[in-house]
């Protein structure tokens, strides 16, 4: 099958900065696709070279199997969801909307007819003569999905879609938003720095960092089998055992990762389970969560764990305080070898 | 609630509130608004034909005046005419500069055309105006280039154009038109680049990647969102036109212009309340032309 979009080496500098550094990528049509990444990492860079808003140095850029590196946006089927949603103050909600017929010489009353169906799609139907200043954060944003999905593009890009909204409207978005990519059926790529919002959307995720891609995977194998240090951390806020204190821990001479749910934490004189790695260590604080707790303990004077404890679980964290000597233990199975 | 108490003023605080805003206020309501209002009652008076002293009683005999003679109703409507080209004209040369500074230029080229626009109102207007009298003169620079460029034969042409031309261009309406137009494009250019500035570059963005080519997006979301700078620029070099009385004196044909009109009738001629009249003009025309304005929508976008 055809990939929705492939970029082959494409690479991108900003002066002496190198914004994308030879990276390839290919997503097939109708996936929902993250790149996530922190500032910097190149992920806008990305995604404004697919929707043509930037040439790349270097590289090909191929949509449905054409080559657009080219190609002005205007030419290129594709939309995109503006992190600022970049909806125009001068027209209505509905004219927003139906802009994308409009540029077409698609007829009035076609366009009136369309730009309603999609506002009933985005739940707004009756907002259509209201202008974008008289709405709110998460109702500016479903215009803007609205007037990006009305040309039916091939490929729908997101940038940032959900920043600007607060917790509760980001988790409501979330739920939409995969519930139209998977009932319309096209291709979804968006820009996060939220490893939460990637994991949850997604089918695969691109983790960027300085410009090239870390690792591209399933959100679970992300979560479960991440391959470097940074993508432990960025992604799982897991611990990153460097490769001198891991031979120390374990005795083999690679670095690992592992998870602070995955920690058992231990009384010090409490025995582990069998096979299980252990090590020694100091409260260095207790952080209280509600559902869980959170500990750091430091094994040695480089190496500080972090420990989650579930209070239903495992019980509290009564006990262990601050400065207290505890024991640490987990599977060998669970502890994640890294490239480096 | 909590938000009004913040600015309800008690006391003291009130009183420095009042010390502070006196100044400004006695300024724009006595100086200002009052020596304007003192003008509109002069416009309601009429003078005395026979000894040439102002009677103060209510009349519209001045405004009649004003009205009925052919020779008034010309140099309005030549002014209005004068006004209108020169802000076409300005906004037309103006527009591309402005984009150009306002979205293309880089920090450095952007400092450079500010400099550049700004510069010529550094220079007196008066050094100006009679620059342009020799520059346009018969024997002056701009004949000069249009024998060397071999365009005399057009020059010769566009002033065998009745009514605009006229024996050279220092002498003609083409002329004065010219000197108008340079006079006043920085007044143009600069809210234009104010208004373009202020366009997010993520509209123009949203607009391509939507489908529309440059020149749709340039209608559909450029121009639309520049109109109130537009409608700035043009209400300064509309309303300078109509009350400026030193270009048409010193450049161009002798035909006059409602500013020379307002000054020779309050001083020559003494008769102020006729001279209150005619500055009246301009005040309803550029409010007419506000109002015009309002209703094509060009505060919208605000």
């Amino acid at each position: 099958m055809t990939p929705a979009i492939e970029l082959r080496a494409t690479r991108r500098a900003f002066g002496s900065v190198v914004a994308l550094d030879s990276v390839s990528l290919t997503i097939a049509p109708g996936e929902f696709f993250a790149l996530l990444g922190p500032s910097g990492s190149g992920k806008t860079t990305c995604l404004r070279l697919i929707a043509g808003f930037d040439q790349p140095d270097s590289g090909a850029i191929l949509l449905d199997g054409a080559d657009v590196t080219n190609t002005p946006p205007f030419a290129r089927n594709v939309n995109t969801v503006f992190q600022d949603y970049a909806l125009f103050p001068h027209m209505t909600v509905a004219e927003n909307v139906a802009y994308g017929l409009r540029v077409r010489g698609i007829a009035r009353a076609e366009r009136a007819r369309q730009a309603g169906d999609m506002l009933d799609l985005v739940r707004l139907g009756e907002f259509g003569a209201r202008r974008p200043h008289q709405l709110s954060g998460g109702q500016r944003q479903r215009v803007a999905l609205a007037r990006a999905l009305i040309n039916r593009p091939q490929v729908l890009l997101l940038d940032e879609p959900l920043g600007a909204l607060d917790l509760k409207l980001r988790e409501e978005m979330q739920v939409e938003l995969k519930g139209l990519q998977q009932r319309l059926g096209i291709t979804f790529v968006f820009v996060t720095h939220d490893q939460g919002e990637a994991l949850s959307m997604a089918d695969r995720v691109a983790v960027f960092s300085q410009g090239r891609i870390e690792q591209l995977d399933t959100p679970r194998e992300l979560y479960n089998r991440p391959q470097t240090a940074f993508v432990a951390s960025f992604v799982g806020s897991a611990n990153v055992v460097e490769r001198a204190a891991a031979q120390k821990l374990t005795g083999q001479d690679r670095a690992f990762a592992i998870r602070p749910e995955l920690i058992d934490l231990l009384a010090a004189g409490e025995p582990a389970a069998d096979g299980y790695v252990q090590c020694a260590g100091e409260i260095v604080d207790v952080l209280y969560h509600g559902a869980s707790s959170r500990l750091r303990v430091q094994v040695d004077e480089r190496t500080t764990l972090a420990v989650a404890r579930s209070e239903s679980a495992g019980g509290g964290v009564q006990g262990f305080t601050t400065g207290s000597r505890v024991r640490l233990a987990w599977r060998p199975g669970h502890a994640v070898p890294l490239r480096d | 609630m909590a938000g009004r108490a913040e600015f309800s003023l008690q006391g003291r605080q009130a009183f420095y509130f009042a010390l502070l805003l006196a100044p400004p206020l006695l300024w724009l309501g006595i100086v200002y608004l009052g020596s304007l209002l003192t003008l509109l009652l002069q416009s309601f008076y009429a003078i005395d034909e026979f000894t040439a002293r102002i009677v103060p009683e209510f009349t519209l005999a001045t405004y009649r005046q004003l009205l009925t003679q052919p020779a008034h109703i010309d140099i309005i409507v030549r002014t209005l005419l004068m006004a209108v080209a020169v802000t076409l004209t300005a906004a037309v040369i103006a527009f591309p500069v402005a984009l150009y500074m306002a979205r293309y230029a880089g920090p450095r080229t952007k400092a450079l055309f500010y400099v550049g626009v700004m510069l010529p109102m550094w220079t007196s207007y008066l050094v100006k105006v009679y620059a342009w009298r020799l520059i346009l003169a018969r024997q002056g620079i701009a004949s000069w280039g249009f024998e060397h460029l071999g365009l005399m034969g057009a020059l010769d042409q566009a002033l065998a154009v009745p009514v605009v031309g006229g024996p050279s261009l220092a002498s003609s309406y083409i002329g004065m038109f010219i000197v108008f137009v340079y006079m006043w494009l920085p007044f143009m250019i600069l809210p234009l680049a104010a208004a373009l500035e202020r366009v997010p570059a993520s509209l123009l963005q949203a607009s391509a990647d939507l489908g529309a080519r440059p020149g749709q997006t340039f209608r559909n979301v450029v121009l639309p969102l520049a109109l109130p700078g537009l409608a700035a620029g043009s209400i300064f070099t509309f309303s300078l036109t109509l009350g400026d009385y030193i270009i048409p004196s010193v450049v161009g044909a002798p035909g006059y212009f409602i500013g020379m009109m307002v000054y020779q009738q309050q001083g020559t001629a003494g008769n102020l309340p006729l001279a209150a009249a005619f500055s009246v003009v301009p005040i309803v025309l550029i409010g007419l032309y506000l109002m015009l304005a309002k209703r094509l929508g060009a505060f919208d976008a605000l």
